[in-house]
């Protein structure tokens, strides 16, 4: 058959955020020689290079580090090694049988791979999904969008600023705005806790006396070419309006921080299965998508707090799909499947493939925050391990790890128990 | 006694210092010197940008390379600010030494051919 692509690699990487960079540089440390690495920007590190702020890399360097600092780190490692890399090359479309099609500054390109692991990262949830009502003024925006914006080109996109939503980059854009001059009048978040961790409500909000409104959302936007007023209220356990809990503030921006949702259009093109929760990829226990020599990692799997464990997992992400390149595919002949209970939101894997030796590690989150509590795991309805807690929030991701001699077919659960 | 919540790393522990400077709640070392200088003398490290000139990218990332005192955070912002550097630049180069007398420096996040 005549072949209709340029080339033909071992393993393909797409993105070359944290995850991207991780998974390439332990491909070729498994023993794959042939790996290209495409990145659409023009360099390389991704989302890192927008995060100027510190807080990076405690766990895989022992030092705190900024983000641009921590990218570094890995763009100097990637270099040393013989992996193509190829910038400002986005890619438009891969197919099942692994064709990968993208375009650069040269031009349109069509190539083939053994393996790709997609690690494009993720995206904002905007205002249309969460449909704030008001008027379509502007001075509204995402979070991470305004930091892109202010880190990257220096500019600033407001001087009186309200922030829907405790996640981190609201936390942490609230403290650097106001770090540049602006006025940060307050940060409203719908539920009764934070989805920030509480380092960043410390020094971010209770550093410069920027109020949290816990329980409380935005219920209009008013303002006619530009943002001029916002009204916040209350809200109850159902997440109903309160009356007369009304508080007005005049601003002209108002930043969104209200998620990140793994971004996946090359892969939902192809019909890869998609976790209904992480709304990434459905992956197993080789972090392979449905479609076989597909792997997944990084934002783009699930969205993860530290970049730490993102450079984890891709770190193995690129040791399996080595191995599947090197031993042509997986033996799965005995699979477990893996659901959450009671308190756990989602668990990651979902399927694993057992072996007979070494450790399998999850990664969940709970659904809402406990404290005291033990983590049991049961395999068939029979407990294996359990864990005790002294707290578990919502906003921190657990990493999980149990023994492949403890686990045989059939199907684990985990839940959270209050003893 | 005073009741904080430790920033040194994500797990966030929840501290209590009391007057004789005691920590407890923490989980590790680091907490109890984040607790006994925070009722002292709490700092903070800082991160910013500067004008970045003779390159393709015009802001570059910078940090104080120690914490500098919580009150002085404003007054260091202030001399982040008339920082202009021009590429080539690394990762880790002083660009004003012992900032406002801190003893900290501002140096460089991001290597700039
Ligand atoms: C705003 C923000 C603040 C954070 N703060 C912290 C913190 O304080 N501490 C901490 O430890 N962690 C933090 N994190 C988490 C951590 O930094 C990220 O989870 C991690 O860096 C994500 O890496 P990634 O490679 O999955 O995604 P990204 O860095 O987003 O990389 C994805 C890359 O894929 C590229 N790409 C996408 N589509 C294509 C395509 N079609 N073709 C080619 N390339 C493509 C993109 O250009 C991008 O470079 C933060 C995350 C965010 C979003
Ligand atoms: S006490 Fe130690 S473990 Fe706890 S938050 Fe501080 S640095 Fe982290």
């Amino acid at each position: 058959m005549e072949k209709n692509y340029e080339a033909l690699y071992d393993i393909v990487v797409i993105g070359g955020g944290s995850a991207g960079l991780a998974a390439a540089i332990s491909s070729y440390d498994s023993g794959i020689k042939n790996v290209l690495l495409l990145e659409k920007e023009a360099y390389l590190g991704g989302i890192l290079n927008q995060c100027v702020h510190n807080g990076f890399g405690l766990h895989t360097f022992k030092e705190e580090l900024t983000g641009p600092e921590y990218a570094e780190r890995f763009i100097d490692e990637l270099k040393k090694r013989d992996i193509e890399v190829r910038l400002e090359a986005t890619v438009l479309e891969i197919t099942k049988d692994k064709e990968i099609e993208y375009s650069d500054t040269l031009g349109y390109h069509k190539i083939k791979a053994k393996a790709i692991i997609c690690a494009c990262g993720c995206s904002e949830r905007t205002r249309g999904q969460i449909r704030t009502p008001g008027d379509r003024c502007s001075g509204v925006m995402t979070a991470g969008l305004a930091q892109r914006y202010l880190n990257v080109e220096g500019y600033l996109v407001g001087k009186k600023v309200f922030i829907l939503g405790s996640g981190d980059i609201g936390l942490i854009m609230a403290r650097r705005m106001t770090l540049e001059g602006a006025k940060v009048l307050g940060v409203a978040e719908l539920m009764p806790y934070s989805n920030g961790l509480n380092r960043n409500i410390v020094q971010c909000l209770n550093d410069f006396n920027i109020p949290l409104y816990l329980s409380h959302t935005v219920k209009r936007i008013i303002g006619k070419n530009r943002l001029e007023k916002i009204v916040i209220c209350e809200v109850d356990d159902k997440l109903n309006f309160v009356p007369r809990t009304d508080k007005e503030f005049e601003v002209d921006t108002l930043l969104l921080s209200v998620g990140l949702i793994p971004y996946n259009p090359l892969l939902e093109k192809i019909g890869v299965a998609m976790h209904p929760k992480t709304r990434g990829p459905l992956v197993d226990s080789d972090y392979q998508t449905s479609i076989p020599g597909i792997f997944a990692c990084g934002n783009g799997l699930h969205v993860h707090d530290l970049v730490d464990f993102v450079t984890n997992e891709s770190k193995k992400v690129g040791e399996c799909a080595a191995k599947y390149v090197l031993e042509n595919g997986f033996d799965a002949s005995k699979v477990l499947t893996v659901t959450p209970l009671n308190g756990i939101g989602y668990i990651l894997p979902g399927k694993v493939y057992l072996k007979d030796e070494g450790t399998i590690k999850f990664n969940f989150r709970v659904n809402k925050p406990f404290k005291d509590v033990s983590i049991i795991a049961k395999l068939n309805g029979e407990e294996i391990k359990r864990t005790k807690k002294p707290y578990l929030l919502p906003a921190e991701m657990v990493e999980y790890i149990l023994d492949m001699k403890l686990l045989k077919e059939g199907e684990l659960t985990l839940e959270v128990s209050n003893d | 006694m005073t009741k904080l919540i430790c920033i040194v790393c994500p797990k966030g522990c929840h501290l209590e210092v009391d007057d004789n400077l005691n920590v407890t709640g923490n989980s590790c070392k680091r907490g109890e010197v984040y607790g006994k200088n925070e009722v002292t003398n709490p700092t903070r490290t800082i991160t910013s940008t500067v004008i970045l000139k003779n390159s393709c990218y015009t802001r570059l990332p910078v940090k104080t390379s120690l914490p500098v005192p919580k009150s002085m955070i404003f007054d260091v912002m202030a001399e982040i600010n008339k920082i202009e550097v021009s590429a080539p630049v690394s990762c880790g180069d002083i660009l004003l030494k012992n900032v406002l007398s801190t003893g900290s420096d501002i140096v460089a996040c991001k290597s700039i051919k």
